[in-house]
């Protein structure tokens, strides 16, 4: 046995496994600079783990935040949510419904022109505040405001 | 696979109001059917909206969103004529591009 010529082959092989996986990277759909999905915030089950995972442990309340939505929703399935940050360098706005089984909603990484504002519909499992989660210029702001919800949108 | 969403980009001022609605299940994992059998989790997992090419929201997404869910956000240095695409990516490896031009404002 050729010990040399075994452990080139081992060598050549790995990084065969690297390069392929590398390219299997770059194959996967236009994720350039984005950060990889928030796994461990997704699914925790309680509001301070899902603050913590974006790293907005602690974040101040803002008065510049504002969140667009129902005082009522009577179909949890569907409540419209909009959030408007007008503090400046806002570069990523979170949505947390407190009382949700996971409560993280989304994250949206603004970039560009992108101005300081989304606007979407999420479930919600019951009545519950909805929080609104900024990050500007590497800090964190806080804004929440409660939803009261007739019937529930989780099941 | 995926049906095609819709996409509307209108002008106001230099500002593009953008407003997506995408066409998806959005499983919570929760949901059972009608054999009482739980409907696995399907949902999207990701959204890239591009203007001009260049990336202005990366969205990261729960099940949490609704289902056939709907996006608005603003983008400033617009003009008529320039392009914005909206692209998703749900957790079965789904996925769907689709591209507008600006309409100017009317």
């Amino acid at each position: 046995m050729n010990n040399v010529r075994r452990s080139l082959l081992k060598v050549t092989g790995s990084a065969i496994a690297i390069a392929a996986a590398g390219a299997a990277g770059m194959l996967r759909p236009m994720r350039g600079w984005a950060a990889p999905w928030n796994k461990a915030g997704f699914e925790s089950k309680a509001l301070a783990d899902a603050l913590k995972s974006l790293g907005a442990a602690n974040a101040s309340e803002s008065r510049d935040i504002a969140i667009t939505a129902p005082d009522i929703a009577e179909n949890g399935a569907v409540v419209p949510i909009a959030v408007t940050s007008r503090i400046p360098g806002t570069q990523q706005i979170s949505i947390v419904s407190e009382k949700n089984p996971f409560p993280l909603a989304a994250t949206f990484d603004i970039a560009g022109g992108g101005e300081g504002y989304v606007s979407t519909r999420i479930k919600m499992g019951q009545t519950s505040d909805v929080w609104a989660v900024v990050k500007a210029d590497g800090r964190f702001y806080t804004a929440k405001k409660e939803v009261k919800i007739t019937v529930g949108g989780c099941g | 696979m995926a049906e095609p969403m819709k996409i509307r980009a209108t002008l106001q001022g230099d500002t593009v109001d953008v407003r997506v609605l995408m066409l998806h299940p959005m499983e919570t994992g929760q949901r059972r059917d009608g054999k009482g059998e739980i409907v696995p989790l399907h949902y999207i997992q990701s959204v890239l909206i591009a203007h001009n090419g260049k990336t202005v929201l990366d969205a990261q997404w729960s099940q949490a969103v609704s289902r056939n869910p709907f996006l608005g956000i603003r983008v400033r240095g617009a003009k008529a004529g320039d392009r914005i695409s909206v692209n998703w990516v749900d957790n079965k490896g789904d996925k769907r591009t689709d591209e507008v031009t600006v309409a100017a404002a009317s």
